[in-house]
């Protein structure tokens, strides 16, 4: 069964290629709090590096992040800390 | 504007020149991400008013389809909207935000 963190990365693969992706679910470092569910899937942090983002600022970056997984926010996602960089930044550190 | 909480969100962001829609207050935050926020604007000691979405069921969804934007916290500036935590702690890392915050004439303490 596939799990949130996979569609997540599915959906950011498909709307950002080529990107490299990384997503943790923190979930359970949220248990018990507002937004928390009991299967949790609720709280995740990821990182894209993608060309895509170019010429882009940190607004519209993290505005096309949440369109392409608005399917996840609608079932439960609560919280989601985005880093968002294009290779050249991601090289810099 | 078919929304009522657009009004009342209008009226709040242009009567405050920093605004923090969050969860909690600033004295007693109830989210790590809205705790992280008032940290910085504390930090860099900028005069803000805080929202508590979890107090105002209208505001706290209203305010998502309004800045189209959907977690909380929100920082908005002079009436416009600047971004969520990620954001906020990105500029100020950067010293984009003092910078901006300044330029938008708002008092900020000068680093030593």
């Amino acid at each position: 069964m596939q799990t949130r963190a996979d569609r997540i990365v599915a959906a950011l693969t498909r709307c950002f290629p080529p990107a490299e992706i990384a997503v943790v679910d923190d979930s359970h470092k949220h248990a018990h709090h507002a937004g928390a569910r009991a299967e949790g899937e609720t709280h995740y942090s990821v990182q894209v590096v993608s060309p895509a983002f170019a010429g882009q600022s940190r607004i519209a970056r993290s505005r096309a992040a949440h369109a392409a997984l608005a399917a996840e926010f609608a079932t439960g996602l609560h919280a989601l800390s985005l880093k968002l960089l294009t290779p050249e930044e991601a090289a810099r550190g | 504007m078919s929304n009522p909480a657009f009004e009342r969100i209008e009226s709040d962001i242009k009567a405050n020149p920093v605004v923090l829609y969050m969860k909690g207050t600033p004295v007693f935050p109830q989210c790590g991400f809205s705790a992280r926020v008032v940290q910085i604007l504390s930090h860099i000691g900028a005069p803000f008013k805080g929202v508590n979405v979890l107090e105002d069921a209208e505001i706290r969804e209203g305010i998502k389809e309004y800045a189209n934007w959907p977690t909380i916290p929100q920082l908005y500036v002079n009436g416009e909207f600047v971004g969520g935590c990620d954001i906020v702690m990105e500029m100020f890392q950067a010293g984009e935000l003092q910078s901006m915050l300044k330029e938008q004439g708002i008092p900020v303490k000068d680093e030593g």
